[in-house]
């Protein structure tokens, strides 16, 4: 299949603006989300749902919420997995507070109790900028931390401080085989992707990026920084805290704190980097990237039968992460995203260089 | 009629009154006062320094003067912000471009009607019905600026990858796309070649003749300003020294000597 | 009274620590803009290279062989990071960092290992009492923090006559207040650079050796080194002085917080009172107690 524009025709500017004007891409997507509901569902193992599919999809959520806000935004922020705690214990809470309430709208308000959360943190990014604000939401990340492991009030008492995501079902539909698990992550993931591409195609987007790329210019222009700046921080918790949601209920089961701490902000932040800032697309990239590093790290050196510590394994992990962030910050700060797309405008012009 | 178009110069639309505004000890603006009439170009000049793009900035209330008045369509306020001033049918161009370099020419046009959009993130989120339409009328009227500024070809291109002349005019069509009453122009042709600030003339006069836009124009091009403005108010070290049409003020001694560096 | 006056003084003492590391961030904020999030992971890599050289070689000689170390980490920084990404934004440098952060965490462990490991460079450790003729009973405190509070003290002195006497030091102001003048000071800026982020190894050295003889080498200094920012916040990025105070204010609150506060909270309260308090401070004074304001033009 050729991949070519030549003889498709806009007629509007609504052809125009679509999510993927070439119509080979928009084949291209379509099997993609035939696989994604049909193919895979059918031919998968759990172990594959667990430890790949499902992380993958959740990853890919809350780097969207992250990418809303710093690559969309430019507010860097280093309190993702705080905002993804919030939306876990808001979530359990709801979920053994009121049993009665479905599954989807304890989601629902767990992210809204992030987004609350994230207006909050966010309101000192109307006095400071940049790494003083990345600073200021190491603050949300650190409090957080405290607050689910301190107040017992979240955590019902629970002695050790764990908790267990209870019974999960939707409309009257047990949901637990990985299978099911993933389905509903995926009807959930496919949803909110779609609206933030529409969010960051439209007017709210485009303030967004006017934040980001000149503040004061898009001040005069008539953008208010504070409704700017704000909507993109409860718009990103809200992502991060439905993601959290995901990962506590469907994804650990059983969970403490530490499953939200400092280091999940920074994974977050390495998918963006990596996957693309600025782009939706980019965060399946990164998520894709970043689990499976670690991965093929376990796995390719016993292959070859090179003997290799686990220490050793997160030791070179850290390494790469590090120098692959450096790389792409220096090469292509679009990610992975960008060389993407690069490779697609190559083919189209292929096989005539110009 | 006047000598530059078909159109007709009206009633007092802005008047700064007795303006001061200073930066720690720097004076940039000392007791200016002045006023723009609508449909008219008006210029401001001035050595550098002199204080006029401060005075741009007081005008869309990104700089708030400790002293005088602003009137803008009959409303005084001391003190205003951006949001009010652009809100208000203000809008401008910088000095240093001011762009959204990671966006596109498109969206960077598209910026300047945000203001006039008003779905809300729901709708958004959802990009259908309502807000649908709303997007298709508002790129409608970012498609027309991009036909009358002749810039069809750059539409996604990423600002940022522009040639310097060309993201002048995008930023002329960011600042038109949000239909301003007054249009502040920030030294809109400078840095240009020749050819580059003809075009830019001929834009600046459209603008004028065809949506009756006001204009108020730093520059330091006097030919320029001598061709195209009708009234020329002087600016040096912060103060008024010369306000009148072309020709006064060109044979104005205070302003000859400001230009010729004349010691105070 | 006496107790009031203990955790004082151990808040303070905390703080000389927060202040070493926050010496360091704002060396190279000053010289070179970048806020350099690797600190951290620079003192522990210091610390780990000297502890581990140190079973090898006698203690002066694993001291310059660490100090090298950190030289080397410069030059590489600067070029394989700094130089492409000069006239980037400072916030893609600032996420770089955070990149070096992670790797210089793994590089260090991998070649040194990630056990903890005990410093002992004969740092006196015994518990004393002072001031007792001011309170009955006198106030406890630990030779080895007043040992710190030396060091750090001396280490700032150093600093002070290094940046007001040495030509180098006075050029490295000059970049500080206007990179146009730098160039005609005749240093060349990569230089500079080296320079500064050399000086800031060495502080993370310093900062390595106390923090490790107090706790231990071992990855959680690379944490702690966060608790720096805070620090940095309240003192302004720019100020020595305010990394100074910075450091004792924070330190000093946060655990007078833990002690007199924490209970009623369930305790644990000092992992984010500093932050909190930062934040709060930022709200009425966003460039800081000694930052310069800075006012926008366009
Ligand atoms: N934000 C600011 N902070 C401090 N001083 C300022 C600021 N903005 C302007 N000034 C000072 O005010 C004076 C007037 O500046 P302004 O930019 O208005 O001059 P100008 O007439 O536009 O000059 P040019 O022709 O060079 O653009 C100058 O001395 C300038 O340094
Ligand atoms: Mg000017």
């Amino acid at each position: 299949m050729l991949y070519r524009e030549a003889g498709q025709f806009k007629t509007s500017y609504g052809d125009d603006q679509a999510i993927f004007p070439i119509r080979q891409d928009r084949i291209g997507v379509a099997i993609i989300l035939l696989a994604a509901y049909l193919a895979i569902p059918l031919t998968a193992s759990p172990y594959l749902f667990t430890s790949i599919l499902i992380p993958f999809l959740i990853y890919a959520l809350a780097a969207i919420g992250l990418n809303l806000l710093t690559g969309y935004c430019g507010q860097v922020s280093l309190g993702t997995g705080g905002f993804m705690a919030v939306g876990a214990y808001a979530a359990y809470n709801f979920a053994i507070r009121m049993p009665e309430l479905n599954l989807l709208v304890v989601f629902l308000l767990a992210g809204g109790c992030a987004a609350l959360v994230g207006v909050v943190f966010g309101i000192p990014s109307l006095r400071i900028k940049g790494f003083y604000l990345a600073v200021a939401t190491l603050a949300a990340q650190f409090f957080m931390d405290w607050m689910f492991s301190r107040i017992k009030w979240f955590t019902n008492y629970t002695p050790s401080g764990s908790v267990n995501a209870p019974p999960l079902s939707l409309f009257g539909f047990a949901i637990d085989t990985p299978a099911e698990r993933y389905y509903l992550i995926l009807a959930i993931v496919t949803v909110m992707a779609l609206a933030a591409k529409n969010l960051v195609r439209g007017r709210v987007g485009r303030s967004w990026m006017a934040i980001r790329d000149m503040d004061i210019a898009a001040e005069i222009i008539g953008i208010r920084p504070l409704r700017a700046k704000l909507s993109a921080f409860a718009v990103s918790s809200f992502y991060a805290g439905i993601a959290g949601a995901l990962w506590a209920f469907l994804h650990l089961g059983s969970w403490e704190p530490l499953a939200f701490d400092i280091n999940r902000s920074f994974t977050l932040l390495f998918m963006v980097i990596i996957g693309g800032l600025g782009s939706i697309l980019g965060c399946f990239f990164g998520a894709a990237f970043i689990l499976i590093v670690p991965l093929a790290l376990n796995q390719i050196p016993t292959a070859l039968g090179i003997p290799i510590s686990t220490a050793m394994i997160s030791h070179l992990e850290f390494m790469i992460f590090g120098a692959l962030i450096v790389f792409f910050l220096i090469v292509e700060p679009h990610g992975l995203a960008r060389l993407w797309a690069l490779g697609k405008e190559k083919l189209r012009l292929w096989p005539f260089p110009h | 009629m006047t000598a530059t178009g078909g159109r007709r110069i009206g009633d007092v639309l802005l008047k700064v009154e007795d303006i001061s505004l200073s930066f720690g000890g720097v004076r940039a603006l000392s007791g200016v006062s002045f006023d723009i009439r609508k449909h008219e170009i008006r210029a401001i000049i001035g050595p550098n320094g002199a204080g006029k793009s401060s005075m741009l900035n007081v005008i869309n209330g990104f700089y708030h003067p400790q002293k005088g008045k602003i009137i803008f369509k009959d409303i005084a306020r001391t003190d205003i912000g951006p949001y009010d001033a652009a809100s208000r049918g203000i809008a401008r161009t910088f000095q240093n471009i001011a762009l959204f370099r990671g966006m596109s020419t498109l969206d960077n046009i598209m910026t300047g009607r945000l203001l006039k959009m008003k779905r809300n993130l729901f709708w958004q989120a959802l990009y259908w019905g309502p807000a649908r339409r709303e997007e298709m009328e508002h790129r409608a009227a970012a498609e027309r600026i991009i036909d009358f500024l002749e810039i069809q070809s750059i539409r996604k291109v990423p600002v940022g990858r522009l040639p310097y002349g060309l993201q002048k005019r995008v930023e002329l069509g960011r600042a038109l796309a949000a239909e301003p009453e007054l249009l502040l122009l920030d030294e809109p042709m400078a840095g240009m070649n020749v050819e580059e600030k003809e075009d830019m003339c001929r834009f600046i006069l459209d603008v004028n003749d065809e949506f009756g836009t006001t204009i108020a124009l730093i520059e330091h091009d006097m030919g320029v300003v001598m061709d195209i403005s009708d009234r020329v108010v002087v600016l040096d070290y912060g103060k008024k020294i010369a306000d009148g049409t072309p020709d006064e003020v060109r044979g104005n001694q205070a302003v000859i000597d400001a230009y010729l560096g004349v010691q105070h | 009274m006496g107790f009031f006056i203990e955790v004082l003084f151990g808040g303070f003492l905390a703080g000389v620590l927060y202040a070493l590391v926050a010496l360091g961030f704002v060396l190279i904020f000053k010289a070179s803009g970048v806020f350099n999030f690797a600190q951290g992971a620079m003192v522990l890599f210091a610390a780990l290279s000297l502890v581990r050289l140190m079973e090898w070689m006698p203690i002066p000689i694993a001291l310059l062989v660490s100090v090298g170390i950190m030289i080397v980490f410069a030059l590489v920084v600067e070029r394989l990071v700094l130089r492409p990404l000069v006239n980037q934004e400072g916030i893609i440098l600032f996420m770089a960092t955070i990149g070096v952060s992670y790797f210089v965490d793994g590089f260090g462990q991998t070649i040194w290992g990630s056990e903890i490991y005990t410093l002992d460079l004969g740092l006196p450790k015994e518990p004393v009492i002072i001031l007792e003729s001011v309170f009955e009973g006198g106030v406890l405190v630990n030779k080895f923090d007043l040992v710190a509070a030396v060091i750090a003290g001396i280490l700032v002195t150093v600093l002070a006559v290094f940046f007001q006497k040495t030509r180098i030091g006075r050029a490295l102001r000059a970049v500080a207040d206007d990179h146009q003048a730098a160039q005609s000071v005749g240093i060349p800026l990569r230089d500079i650079w080296v320079i500064v982020w050399s000086t800031s190894g060495i502080v993370a050295l310093v900062a390595g050796i106390v923090w490790g003889s107090a706790l231990g080498v071992q990855f959680s200094i690379s944490l702690v080194a966060l608790k720096a920012l805070p620090v940095l916040i309240l003192g302004g990025f720019t100020s020595v002085p305010g990394a100074i105070i910075g450091g004792l204010i924070i330190g000093a609150g946060e655990k007078l917080a833990e002690v007199f506060i924490g209970p009623s909270f369930g305790g644990g309260i000092e992992n984010w009172f500093a932050y909190m308090l930062a934040l709060l401070f930022l709200l009425v004074r966003p460039q800081g107690l000694f930052g310069e304001r800075i006012i926008e033009r366009v």
